[in-house]
């Protein structure tokens, strides 16, 4: 706010609304320096990281991993991506991006979509036993997944898909379905119901309301489950250990290989080539979608 | 309550009946067949797979899983193997630990974070990115710092500081508070977030009457903020306990449970008995005691948010 208040006489500026304090009380300085602590615990290791997969490893072995790198050096990089060795095969990391691009895309659209009809169906066309089925999801969420991973190994054998990117697909779409599920159901519920009345009263079906009123509708919370699945399939180990089979190994099953295989001397430089590698990709959608990736988290957490 | 689904009369007159069958099975027939997935899910995998567990636990079964009963067997072994009851008694001490740090440290940081500070939304990127990263990034990345000839000992014994020590990744003793700071650094940006929006959510005239009151802050947040935070609170034990006990990836990078077996835990336990030991029996029934754990979590919680209100659907 700019010039004076109307009732000042002209040529003087009165002092309005409370003094401004100093910035530097001494509550402040307490405040900024924990906050800055714990900030640098944070960051320590993303930067030991970049720097260390930029080093040499004559560097490495002098021992300093705060030093910066004594020049930018990518070689490192291009190791991990096309020449490190899994324990298998010495093709570095890049089989395994194609492999969690592969799981991860299918997996995110068919979980959503899934999602988002039983959401739809929970709030718009309630049946009998449907409330009781989705307290019992919710609740099932919690199920360690050891308590289920044998069962389900036999059931995937059984279809033939064992060992194959579409057992790993099946399998996140449905430990995504609770946390995707309560997700769509709570922001349907909270779309205004004369909506789909009206739809209903023109004559228009379960499919069509859904495909034409509730979907255009539900974009920001698309967005949500879109990050959510992403980093959440991108980041998964456990699953692809078990169900991929060893060809398909997602990146993360095969960075921890890369690392700790222990053939050889290991190859600091190209270790933290690859563990920054794998990171990118939740990296980059972090940083994207900001705001959208706390929602996300905050969604994930709220109760059914 | 719209229930669209009309209430079914015992009527069980003959003509009536492809009425009532038409009610039970055709009514809102294509949100059935919508939520058929979810139906499928939770009975075959949250509830058949878990029933089948439990069973098969009570077997003998070896290599494959076979039908032989014998009662309480595999639990007595587990409980009489030194590398499972380590597990448990490493899952204790780490999750209590991490538990209640995460949440303390959680809670602070979200309220220096509400303190109308500048570069409110850096501080609150940089604490949260770790958790954008999988477990198994977390774990290398803090096995290389921990490295003890080349991470942060060497590091600080090159720059002359000859005796200082941190080698807990390789010290039996030691080696939870590695996986602790290595799995702090990971999660307390998430409860860090939740805590905000917990505190963001408490009414503005609270805290113009308890400054009327003359309360000073720190009571202020203790006696009367953290009430009222109970939601929040809850939800943040319950999601923080259940990932606890499944904790996996993150000691499978970080330590791959050594030195030795001093950092095991029940998930692996489970995982390489089923999956590597040829002993299916084992696995089931560590991963029967890791679902017992989580009901043991589970249940005060489900009677406190569904049971004192009556509405549990």
């Amino acid at each position: 706010m700019t010039g004076t208040a109307p009732d000042a006489p002209a040529g003087t500026v009165e002092a309005r609304g409370p003094r401004p304090k100093p910035f530097f009380t001494p509550r402040k300085i307490i405040i900024y320096s924990i906050l800055v602590f714990f900030s640098l615990y944070y960051l320590f290791p993303l930067y030991v990281m970049i720097v260390t997969s930029m080093k040499t490893m004559p560097e490495i072995r002098f021992g300093n991993i705060f030093a910066l790198p004594e020049a930018i050096n990518f070689d490192a990089w291009g190791r991990a991506w096309s020449s490190a060795c899994t324990g298998l095969t010495c093709q570095g990391l890049s089989p395994g991006f194609w492999n969690s691009v592969k799981i991860t895309i299918p997996s995110t659209i068919v979980s959503i979509f899934i999602a988002a009809v039983n959401g739809y169906a929970l709030v718009n066309w309630r049946f009998k036993g449907s409330e009781v089925f989705f307290s019992i999801l919710i609740f099932g969420s919690f199920i360690p997944y050891q308590v289920m991973l044998y069962p389900l190994v036999m059931i995937t054998r059984d279809l033939g898909i064992f060992g194959t990117l579409q057992a790993v697909i099946v399998i996140h779409t449905i430990f995504g379905m609770p946390i995707l599920t309560l997700l769509f159901r709570n922001y349907f519920a909270s779309l205004p119901q004369e909506l789909f009345k009206a739809a209903r009263v023109d004559g228009a079906g379960f499919w069509r309301i859904f495909f034409e009123i509730m979907l255009p509708m539900s974009l920001p919370i698309f967005v949500v489950a879109l990050i959510l699945q992403v980093t959440g399939i991108w980041n998964d180990f456990l699953f692809g250990v078990v169900f991929a089979g060893t060809q398909n190994y997602p990146m993360t099953v095969q960075l921890n290989n890369i690392v700790n295989s222990a053939q050889g001397t290991p190859e600091y430089n190209v270790n933290m080539a690859a563990t920054v590698l794998t990171g990118l990709v939740p990296l980059v959608v972090y940083f994207v979608s900001g705001k959208w990736f706390v929602r996300g988290v905050a969604a994930g957490a709220v109760k059914g | 309550m719209a229930d669209t689904a009309a209430p079914l009369e015992a009527s069980a007159d003959a003509a009536q009946r492809p009425g009532l069958l038409q009610k039970i099975f055709l009514h809102n027939l294509s949100a059935k067949v919508a939520a058929l997935p979810m139906v499928v899910t939770v009975l075959v995998v949250f509830i058949g797979c878990t029933i089948w567990t439990v069973y098969y636990s009570f077997t003998n079964s070896r290599l494959l899983p076979t039908g032989k009963f014998v009662g309480f067997d595999q639990y007595e072994r587990l409980f009489a193997t030194s590398r499972w009851n380590v597990s448990v008694w490493n899952l204790v001490a780490y999750g209590s630990m991490s538990l209640v740090i995460t949440l303390v440290v959680g809670f602070l940081l979200a309220v220096l974070i509400d303190q109308k500070i500048r570069f409110e939304s850096a501080f609150r990127t940089i604490m949260l990115y770790p958790f954008a990263l999988s477990f198994i990034v977390t774990g290398l990345v803090w096995q290389w710092i921990m490295n003890p000839t080349l991470g942060l000992q060497g590091t600080l014994r090159n720059l002359g500081w000859e005796n200082f020590t941190f080698d807990w990744i390789a010290n039996p003793r030691m080696v939870l508070f590695a996986l602790l700071i290595a799995g702090l650094w990971q999660g307390t940006g998430f409860c860090m977030v939740l805590m905000l929006a917990g505190l963001r959510g408490v009414d503005e005239e609270v805290w113009k009457a308890a400054r009327v009151d003359g309360i000073p802050t720190w009571r202020t947040y203790i006696s009367i903020v953290l009430p009222m935070m109970r939601g929040v609170l809850i939800t943040a034990i319950v999601i923080l306990g259940s990932g606890i006990v499944r904790l996996y990836d993150l000691v499978v990078a970080l330590t791959n449970g050594g030195p030795g077996i001093s950092s095991e835990v029940p998930a692996k336990y489970v995982f390489n008995y089923m999956f590597s030991g040829g002993n299916i029996g084992q696995g089931l029934a560590g991963a029967t005691m890791m679902l017992l754990t989580v009901l043991i979590i589970m249940i005060p919680w489900a009677y406190l948010e569904f049971g004192g209100k009556g509405k549990r659907t």
